[in-house]
């Protein structure tokens, strides 16, 4: 039986958990103050020991893309927090800079510090101006306690921290597409190579994180790489942020060891909202990530474990759809949703999204033949892998997924030539016995 | 097999090699896979992909599977090549257009990997879907990429059952550019040419996904000198040219490959006619020259011999009146008018042909027994005739099989710098802006212009400003060659200029300037830098190679030296050459006032051009002979007017501002003659024989004669003069012409003139305040010969105490007031009546 593992979410229930007092009574800067100790070199090696992967996603080993970066030029180098999160289904960075935005912040200095960067960048989603404002005066309570500008507590370390709100867009998720934005250009993702450490902001060295993975850096540093290892499993170590939302009782973030599965994220949340409706489908790591059935509910979730059973961990956002839901039209919003976002640089995500939207609109509707489901298919065929950036593959998943699950679902639809399901019983505002 | 050509011959070790579709190809380091392919006479189909233009990976059309060399083994021989994937037993294409070829690589394309030929079909579905289907309404039906594509690589059914994207169509995004949203499909061509290339970023990609488009700032058009290079790379019918639209089938017409007659740019374009008339004309590719880029004046400015007014036949005038007669007695009265003349002379424009000019200097010598000859229809001096004898006559361009020493576009582009002097690129000779840009963005050359201001082009260039008042070039150029300055900026040209490959352009408005082109050849001398003289006609550099000035024969042969006159009179079949020196363009114009001369032929000149106080006036007096395609000044005073061939009519050639030769062809059939053949048609009826009477034997004949190889002319070493005070409420003149303007050759372009820069006063912020100026205001220009004129001011990076305007443009004319006395100073008044 796993147990959950408070860490980044350790005092998120303190009256006042966003302030730097409550995070300096939990062991808060102290590990800074560890770091300017240290030689920056140890701390990379600090970061490659642990075992800590990129927690926006794609899981790229954070140690190892810090030590992409070439050798000091005397020129400037960046960190770049990526907290543009818009994944339908993910709701971890924000919810972590709300409650608890120091962490970001002294990972901040700490890594700036690892990697020789003296002006760091957060990037935030445009929307979430209560967070903006959150983190803004987390970096001023920073800035006035020393933790950041001139001559960080006496080390001879300089560090700026820019909040930089984004304007609203999935696609600056995209880290190259992020580093445009920020220059003030539009966010389309550029051509790699060369890549961000060696020409990212500005055309300067550049590390692109997430914000959990930053956050993260603090308690490694503070209680060491083995401590850190201990949890999760081999090759996925350490503890993330789950996010359960959807018909599940107590949706919320679940801060456990990689390698745990949703039957026990259930049980912890305490199972499913109606608890006749069992679970129908639900996605590992958000929209993007092919979705799963009951089938899959001891599937570890850790990186390896749900590749194999074919799908990403993602951002471990779960999104848990019990019978009450048409796959059809929760696929068909999530398409909308890419076909919104798509950036429109290239082709296949470009016009793709626009027809798959248009079938999978006359679909949810009855419309259309099971010759309808093959061009689905063969068009998702034609944009996983062909699209310039991963926005493009990540629309196909839900529907290649769904139409592997559930294609009875959508022949039904064809058959009765309409939705067999009422939305408005999938709501939680839906009255019990109330009809249509 | 290696596919690179010879001239690209590269060391060995710097190729790189790698097989492609079971082809091997040895390509240099940093070739992309496309390029490759073609090299191994591969197509790959593409959109976004264009040679010029950066990479960018959009359209992704040009997906080619990739295997790359494993790991090597304990031996070091590299392991089996693995194929690039993902997701994991996935195989991930790669687009062509953006990745690099690497040693061992093994490419396959739709050719060879069915999964590549399916990733192509499923691409060009995708392009199709909000395609519409208006192929046989649109121009680019029959020449499109995407319509020749989606027939070679595309699903021969639509699957698409949809609803397309629609936009209302066309919008204007400038008077001469039309946008089809719908037709789009957002390769970013475009925008990259025009942020890239012409460093205008008048338009740009906006919105997003399938909504993105082509926009344009609100209120701010595409007015680019070079925009219509965006509708030839358009690859479909998204930017269609006003003037062309809905004209013509691409199957309909005839090209004819052809050199433009606007400037000394030199640039090959390519002459699309149907049934004698010209609909278009496109930027033809030329490495060595303009690349695959023109201006918008060489692609649009083509209508002036379709105004309606053309001369077709012979007149005399007779009772005062000029009336229409036969060729036999126009051609018998200009011989008697000029039989009957003692001392006649020859005036011929910069836009000629180097043939007609050859014929033009032939018959001054051969026929008039004079050596009053200039092709000097502008403002001009003796230093400069002196100048062009001693540093560019009879010079070729340092890539030419002669194995000449001249600066080349490709020396420019190479230069680690290169100094402006009295020339505005952008303006004056936009395919060297364009090569300056492109020297600037790849190999950082640093650009230095002395000029009055920073103008955009200078921006563009990521030049820097030597400020300089008109007539203080001597000064600053004398400066530059005796070293360091106060000023960082002053003492960094200086210092490049001295670093191997710095490179000079003067301007032909230096002639205006005493003493500048001596301290210009001077400062080569004393820095080591290469000179070069750019002139702004197409054809004047033709015409001093073939002897159009007083002091110069064909091929740069001194007419002072008795060697050269006795080599010139033997190729020509005649006893002797005049020795008398002759007389340049001034003073003809004023030995025609005052009776000195007695007959003028006059060929494509415009006497208001010229730069001198009522020059067509002087005409009034001789008897003149004037060669014309259109009404003029000059066929006003003309005793004889013969009608002469436009450039489309006629073959020729044309030398640029490098001294590279250009040869044309004739586009659209004609009755009209070229120049050269009605000089050989009066020679004739004069009873002289001339043997000018078709191209072969001009061409034979100049090229019998070849250049100069004996002793060059000294330069010229004139003192600069003071420069005039500038008096209270005065200030002095700068000025040139702007691209587009009121040129007659841009006659009958009604959409390329709606993109022409209206005219303004240019001053600096300290100039401003002293007249109490404000940007955007009106300020009436009172000039020397009492005109006014009422322009808005604009404010910018530039000398104090001198305003700039252009010479030409609608409502600014100034040729006139400039050739008045005292011309160059102007007063300056705020506000004013338009």
């Amino acid at each position: 039986m796993t147990t959950l593992t408070p860490i980044l979410t350790e005092f998120w229930d303190d009256p006042q958990s966003w302030t730097l007092a409550t995070y300096e009574k939990h062991e808060g800067y102290q590990a800074l103050k560890k770091a300017f100790t240290m030689a920056p070199g140890d701390l990379v090696n600090m970061a490659k020991d642990s075992g800590l992967r990129g927690r926006g996603g794609a899981g790229f080993p954070t140690g190892l893309k810090w030590s992409f970066l070439p050798p000091p030029d005397g020129g400037p180098r960046y960190l770049v927090v990526n907290a543009d999160e818009s994944e339908p289904g993910t709701c971890k960075d924000i919810p972590l800079l709300m409650a608890a935005p120091q962490f970001l912040i002294e990972g901040v200095a700490i890594t700036s510090y690892a990697i020789g960067c003296n002006h760091a960048f957060i990037y935030l989603r445009g929307e979430v101006v209560h967070v903006y404002r959150r983190l803004m005066r987390a970096v001023e309570e920073a800035y006035a306690a020393g933790h950041l500008g001139k001559n960080i507590h006496g080390s001879g370390f300089d560090l700026d921290v820019t909040v930089h709100a984004g304007a609203g867009a999935y696609i600056c998720g995209e880290e190259t597409a992020l580093l445009d934005s920020l220059e003030g250009r539009r966010g389309q993702p550029r051509s790699k190579p060369p890549f961000p450490a060696v020409a990212g902001l500005y055309a300067r060295p550049t590390v692109v994180n997430n914000v959990e993975s930053i956050a993260s850096v603090p308690p490694i540093l503070l209680h060491g790489a083995d401590w850190f290892k201990s949890m999760g499993t081999e090759r996925s170590t350490g503890f993330g942020i789950f996010s359960l939302s959807g018909h599940v009782k107590h949706p919320g973030q679940y801060e456990a060891p990689l390698g745990i599965t949703l039957r026990e994220l259930l049980d912890m949340a305490g199972g499913m909202r109606d608890p006749d409706r069992p679970i129908k489908f639900w996605t590992p790591g958000g929209s993007s990530t092919p979705m799963f059935t009951d089938e899959h509910l001891d599937v570890p979730l850790d990186f390896e474990a749900v590749g194999a059973a074919g799908s990403m961990l993602g951002t471990r956002a779960l999104q848990i759809f019990d019978t009450s839901v048409c796959v059809v039209r929760a696929v068909d919003r999530w398409t909308e949703f890419y076909k919104h976002e798509s950036c429109g640089k290239c082709t296949p995500c470009r016009e793709g999204t626009w027809w798959l939207k248009q079938i999978l609109g006359r679909l949810e509707h009855g419309q259309g033949d099971e010759e309808d489901l093959d061009k689905l298919l063969d068009i998702c065929d034609n944009i996983l892998g062909r699209s310039f950036c991963a926005l493009g593959d990540g629309a196909t998943s839900p529907i290649t997924s769904s139409i592997q699950y559930f294609r009875e679902e959508y022949l039904q639809h064809l058959e009765l030539g309409h939705c067999p399901f009422d939305p408005r019983d999938a709501t939680l505002f839906a009255k019990e016995g109330a009809s249509l | 097999m290696t596919a690179t050509p010879a001239e690209k011959s590269v060391e060995k070790q710097d190729l790189v090699a790698l097989t492609i579709d079971g082809v091997d190809v040895a390509v240099p380091k940093g070739t992309l896979i496309i390029r490759a392919a073609e090299e191994a006479g591969i197509e790959i189909p593409r959109f976004c992909d264009h040679p010029g233009l950066d990479p960018v990976g959009a359209c992704r059309q040009c997906l080619v599977e990739v295997w790359m060399p494993g790991p090597p083994g304990p031996d070091g021989t590299p392991g089996d090549p693995r194929q690039m994937q993902g997701p994991p037993g996935r195989m991930k294409p790669q687009a062509s257009c953006t990745m690099t070829v690497a040693p061992g690589m093994v490419v396959k394309t739709q050719y060879t990997s069915e999964a590549i030929d399916k990733a192509q079909h499923g691409v060009m579905e995708l392009l199709l879907i909000n395609h519409p289907l208006d192929c046989p309404v649109c121009d680019k039906g029959g020449e499109c990429p995407l319509q020749n594509q989606a027939m070679s690589n595309g699903r021969t059914t639509s699957r698409f059952e949809d609803i397309k994207r629609t936009y209302p169509k066309p919008i204007n995004i400038s008077s001469q550019v039309l946008l089809d949203r719908d037709r789009c499909i957002l390769c970013a061509r475009c925008t990259r040419f025009s942020e890239q290339v012409a460093g205008d970023p008048f338009i740009a990609l906006v919105e997003r996904g399938a909504l993105q488009q082509v926009g344009i700032y609100e209120e701010q058009p595409f007015e680019s000198y070079f925009s219509g290079n965006t509708v030839q790379i358009c690859p479909v019918g998204a930017l269609t040219g006003s003037a062309y639209r809905f004209r013509s089938r691409p199957f309909d017409l005839v090209s004819t490959p052809d050199v433009c007659e606007h400037c000394a740019s030199g640039c090959a374009l390519r002459t699309d006619h149907r049934r004698g008339g010209v609909l278009r004309r496109m930027a033809r590719a030329d490495a060595a020259v303009n690349e695959e880029w023109n201006c918008d004046k060489g692609r649009w400015a083509f209508t002036y011999g379709q105004t309606g007014d053309r001369l077709e036949f012979p007149m005399v005038r007779k009772d005062g009146e000029l009336q229409v007669v036969g060729w036999p007695e126009a051609l018998d009265a200009a011989a008697a008018g000029l039989r009957a003349a003692a001392s006649p002379a020859v005036l011929v424009g910069g836009r000629v042909s180097a043939e007609d000019a050859y014929a033009y200097g032939k018959f001054a010598r051969a026929v008039l027994g004079t050596n009053d000859v200039d092709f000097r229809a502008r403002p001009h001096s003796a230093e400069e005739a002196d100048f062009l004898a001693a540093h560019v006559v009879a010079t070729g361009p340092s890539d030419s099989a002669a194995g000449g020493s001249a600066v080349t576009y490709a020396d420019l582009e190479a230069a680690k710098a290169v100094l402006l002097v009295g020339f505005e690129p952008e303006d004056e000779s936009p395919i060297i802006f364009l090569r300056l840009r492109k020297a600037f963005r790849q190999n950082k050359t640093a650009v230095y212009a002395v000029s009055p201001l920073r103008t955009r082009g200078l921006t563009k260039v990521g030049g820097h400003l030597i400020a300089a008042a008109p007539g203080t070039e001597p000064e600053v150029l004398d400066a530059l060659g005796a070293g360091a300055d106060d000023s960082a900026e002053f003492s960094a040209a200086a210092q490049a200029l001295r670093a191997e490959g710095a490179i000079i352009l003067v301007g032909e408005r230096l002639a205006t300037v005493p003493g500048a082109l001596s301290s210009a050849a001077k400062l080569a001398a004393d820095t080591g830098a290469r000179l070069a003289w750019v002139p702004r006609r197409a054809g004047e550099r033709g015409a001093l190679e073939a002897g159009t000035l007083p002091g110069l024969l064909p091929g740069g042969r001194p007419v002072a030296d008795a060697g050269a006159r006795a080599e010139v009179a033997a190729a020509w079949q005649v006893g002797s050459l005049p020795e008398a020196p002759g007389r340049d363009t001034a003073a003809i114009v004023a030995g025609a006032r005052d009776g000195s001369i007695d007959a003028v032929v006059i060929g494509g000149v415009d006497p208001a051009d010229l730069g001198l106080v009522d020059a067509a006036e002087a005409l009034e007096k001789p008897f003149v002979v004037s060669l014309e395609i259109r009404p003029s000044l000059a066929t006003a005073y003309a005793d004889v007017v013969l009608p002469v061939a436009i450039h489309a009519e006629k073959a020729g050639t044309f030398v640029d501002w490098e001294g590279r030769t250009r040869p044309f062809e004739a586009s659209t059939p004609t009755n009209a003659v070229s120049d050269y053949r009605a000089l050989d048609m009066i020679a004739d009826a004069m009873g002289e024989f001339f043997g000018t009477r078709t191209l072969a034997e001009v061409r034979a004949e100049m090229e019998a004669l070849g250049p100069w190889t004996g002793a060059r002319a000294t330069a010229p070493s004139v003192a600069a003069e003071e420069v005039r005070d500038v008096e209270a409420g005065q200030l002095a003149l700068a000025t040139w012409r702007h691209l587009l303007d009121k040129g007659s050759l841009q006659d009958g372009e009604v959409f390329l003139a709606g993109t022409a820069p209206k005219p303004a006063a240019k001053v600096s912020a300290a100039t401003a305040e002293a007249f109490d100026l404000a940007d955007g205001e009106d300020v009436t220009i009172g000039l020397a010969d009492g005109t006014t004129l009422t322009v808005p001011v604009v404010v910018t990076e530039m000398v104090d105490h001198v305003v700039w305007l252009p010479t030409n443009s609608a409502g600014c004319d100034l040729r006139a007031p400039l050739a008045a006395p005292g011309g160059d100073h102007v007063t300056v008044t705020k506000g004013g009546q338009r």
